[in-house]
């Protein structure tokens, strides 16, 4: 077991996971549930829809992508953070730390100007009920990317102090967990609005 | 593995005392001072949505009469002359049914009773995640007080039932506080729930295997699994009439919405049904979570108090594990005249039927586990003897609930006010209630009086089921839930009288909780002292009572199942579960 494993801090028959890595992945559980019920739900609306628009036709389509290809490249960040990390490499760990929360910022930026154009052509959530989903949709995402960003930069600014803590690393692992699940959730969010 | 402990009991037992009033009462990180916040919380707001629940008595049984004493203190808007107005009573009932749910018996049943007795039954030295654990309690308190607030907020409390129906909830006023304090409450409960999962999957002391594990602990595992899967469906529901009330989306309106004569400006497109199912997709697991930790107290205080096992402690945890798996998947049965298609009727209609199988299992043991014992007829134990047929009269008229065919008649009657009552007032809070005198030595090293105990309990009993039982007879007579004044319907004159029996039973019943005020408080500091009175076996009684900070002084080792009572050729009729092999 490796030292990052005395997260388990109490003597008994347990799970062989770490308290940090099982909370987040019961964690996850729960917003797989949230984001499912929400899919479930455009699902029902649309399908009960009188008419629905073609989401490449009134939606950024090589925005949507390009933002996809951003989000990516930062799950790969987060995953170069986190074998630093494991390999005691604090300048790495710290770059690509900060290289994951810049693609993040990038993210909102794109998502910003999708938005601002969006409400410029005065398509607000009252518009129509494709644009209630759209905006609802996207929101709740931008907000768990902006749960990810403090996340991230609380684990960046802890570095320093913390990282000689045996469960430092094992919170790093949690944090790309979870950052790999909002990665998840866009690549499901892309074709669900922009391309079907 | 087994030597990479960090916490020192005793260490944390000497830095308790350096800790100032503020962090070791109020934001305190100890499982057992959250339970206690946790417990008496909840306790007060069961209590406040009783008295709303009596004010609309008063409605029910004596309509257009103004209310004695407290009608001047009542907004002369919204009770003129101090005549309980149809808005004003819409707000109370909303009210009720949500601070009854969401405030008073989830928070009782898992943050309280769960977060003080499960590390300590597992042998832990906390939750796994304390800090987590107060951030818990205090989403709560301020959800709840957001929610009371709502009253004092122009447009008054939410008015659209405890359920929230769109489009009445989308337009009615009162709504977006209700939709915010509810996510606030769901926050809470979804970060209450991991807790319990980690801890329990991750903490347990060294022996206690899952088959060893007492049975409340089982039932607030099922418990945490349903809330953490069931409630963010709810969430996301919420969110979504949030966003319709907000930022005037149509995701619950349909298209060509007419109200009071107007045209809906709302653009149309969505739909009412989805709330249903999303809203009930939560609220029928959230009955078994309001169910299945009431149950794990009763059976600890039945295996305690007929002093021997659990009569098929293996057949309890399945078909609790089996309730939780079940409970998903009959959520329409409150939705057969929602114009659901007649074939979904017939799947939740068996998955119904089939989920009565477990719940009567879990019940047929424990009436098993009375056969042949020599029973103490403690306080704590006539609470868990009257759970039986209690829950069974709430379990049973819930089956013709449960059938559609039945259902199209009993549907949003009087009927179904009975039986829920029946299920989570008589079986869950009478439960609960003894579980309090059943716990009360092991949180305050001291017991409650006995002779008080037994005036609540037989009071309790009676004035509970002189509140609930006409509402049987008044449902089947045909009379609608939620009616300001049931006398608009003529065929409702004459089952009138059973609501003045109902009140006045209701309001004798809050004069019999009196003593289980007093009791508590004067027993915390006069009490008879005990450190376990009850000769109990499970692990939370290994450890000095109340327990210190860090809980055990030597974290145990577990040797033996739960409920080893009259064990043949033992010296004492009990053997705790931390005593070597050779006692």
């Amino acid at each position: 077991m490796s030292s990052s494993a005395v997260a388990v801090n109490y003597p008994g028959e347990h799970s062989g996971l770490t308290n940090a890595k099982l909370g987040i992945w019961l964690f996850l559980a729960s917003e797989v549930m949230l984001f499912a019920t929400l899919f479930t739900s455009y699902l029902v609306i649309r399908l009960g829809s009188s008419s629905w628009p073609r989401g490449w036709e009134v939606l950024n389509v090589p925005l949507g992508t390009i933002n996809t290809f951003v989000l990516i490249t930062s799950s790969v960040t987060i995953i170069l953070a986190y074998a630093k990390c494991m390999a005691r490499d604090k300048a790495g760990f710290k770059t690509y730390m900060a290289l994951t929360l810049a693609l993040a910022f990038v993210f909102l930026g794109i998502k910003s100007v999708e938005w601002g154009t969006k409400f410029r052509a005065h398509h607000f959530p009252s518009t129509n009920i494709f644009f209630g989903v759209y905006f609802v949709l996207t929101g709740l995402h931008a907000l768990h990317v902006i749960g990810g960003i403090i996340l991230n930069s609380v684990l960046l600014f802890m570095a320093d102090k913390h990282w000689d803590d045996p469960l430092f690393a094992g919170r790093v692992e949690a944090a790309g967990l979870y950052w790999h699940f909002v990665d998840i959730v866009w690549i499901f969010l892309l074709p669900a609005l922009y391309l079907l | 593995m087994a030597n990479q402990h960090v916490s020192d009991p005793t260490e944390h037992a000497h830095a308790s005392h350096e800790l100032s009033f503020w962090r070791k009462y109020v934001f305190s990180v100890d499982h057992k001072v959250i339970g206690l916040q946790y417990c008496i919380t909840a306790w007060i707001f069961l209590l406040i949505g009783f008295s709303l629940m009596m004010l609309m008595r008063w409605q029910l049984a004596f309509p257009y009469q103004p209310v004695p004493f407290l009608g001047r203190f009542l907004s002369p808007h919204l009770a003129p002359n101090g005549v309980i107005s149809a808005e004003l009573y819409n707000q109370l009932g909303a009210m009720h049914g949500t601070i009854m749910v969401f405030l008073g018996i989830v928070p009782l049943a898992v943050g309280a009773f769960g977060n003080y007795l499960v590390p300590l039954q597992i042998g832990a030295p906390d939750m796994a995640f304390p800090r987590l654990n107060m951030m818990s309690y205090w989403l709560y308190l301020p959800a709840g007080l957001l929610m009371l607030a709502s009253f004092f907020l122009p447009g008054g409390a939410a008015q659209s039932g405890w359920t929230s129906y769109p489009p009445l909830a989308d337009i009615n006023p009162g709504q977006t506080v209700w939709l915010l304090a509810m996510v606030i409450i769901i926050t809470s409960s979804l970060l209450g729930s991991i807790n319990f999962l980690v801890t329990t999957l991750n903490m347990r002391a060294k022996g206690l295997t899952l088959s060893r594990l007492p049975v409340f602990v089982w039932s607030e595992m099922v418990a945490s699994v349903l809330l953490l899967l069931a409630f963010p469906p709810l969430e996301a529901a919420s969110i979504l009439q949030l966003a319709d009330r907000v930022l005037h989306t149509s995701f619950y309106i349909p298209a060509g919405l007419v109200v009071l004569g107007v045209p809906s400006t709302a653009t149309g497109g969505g739909q009412p049904i989805l709330w249903q199912h999303l809203f009930w997709f939560l609220a029928h697991p959230e009955v078994y979570v309001l169910v299945l930790p009431p149950m794990g107290i009763v059976a600890e205080i039945i295996a305690n108090n007929t002093r021997k096992p659990l009569h098929g402690y293996k057949t309890i945890v399945a078909s609790m594990i089996a309730i939780g798996f079940m409970s998903f998947i009959v959520w329409a049965h409150h939705m057969f005249i929602s114009g659901m298609a007649p074939a979904l009727s017939n799947f939740f209609l068996v998955t119904t039927m089939i989920i009565s199988v477990p719940s009567v299992a879990i019940l047929t043991c424990f009436i098993y586990s009375l056969k042949g014992g020599s029973i103490r007829f403690t306080t704590p134990m006539l609470f868990a003897l009257a759970f039986l047929p209690m829950f069974g009269i709430g379990g049973l008229t819930g089956l013709p609930l449960g059938i559609s065919v039945t259902d199209i008649y009993l549907h949003d009657t009087y009927y179904v006010i009975g039986h829920f009552h029946y299920v989570v007032v008589t079986g869950s809070i009478v439960a609960m209630m003894g579980g309090v005198y059943h716990w009360f030595p092991k949180w305050f090293g001291r017991k409650m009086n006995d002779t008080l105990g037994k005036v609540h309990f037989w009071g309790t009993l009676l004035c509970m089921n002189g509140v609930f039982f006409p509402m049987f007879i008044q449902g089947m007579a045909g009379q609608d839930r939620r009616y300001w004044d049931p006398m608009t319907q003529l065929h409702n004159v004459p089952t009138q009288p059973l609501h003045v029996v109902s009140s006045i039973s209701a309001w004798t019943l809050f004069l019999f909780q009196l003593p289980f005020i007093y009791n508590f408080f004067h027993s915390m500091f006069h009490g008879e002292k005990a450190d376990n009175p009850w000769e109990a076996t499970t692990l939370e009684w290994a450890c000095p009572s109340p327990p210190p900070h860090g809980n055990f002084v030597k974290i145990p080792r577990v040797y033996r199942g739960p409920y080893e009572y009259s064990v043949p050729g033992a010296k004492t009729d009990w053997i705790a579960q931390d005593a070597p092999e050779a006692a």
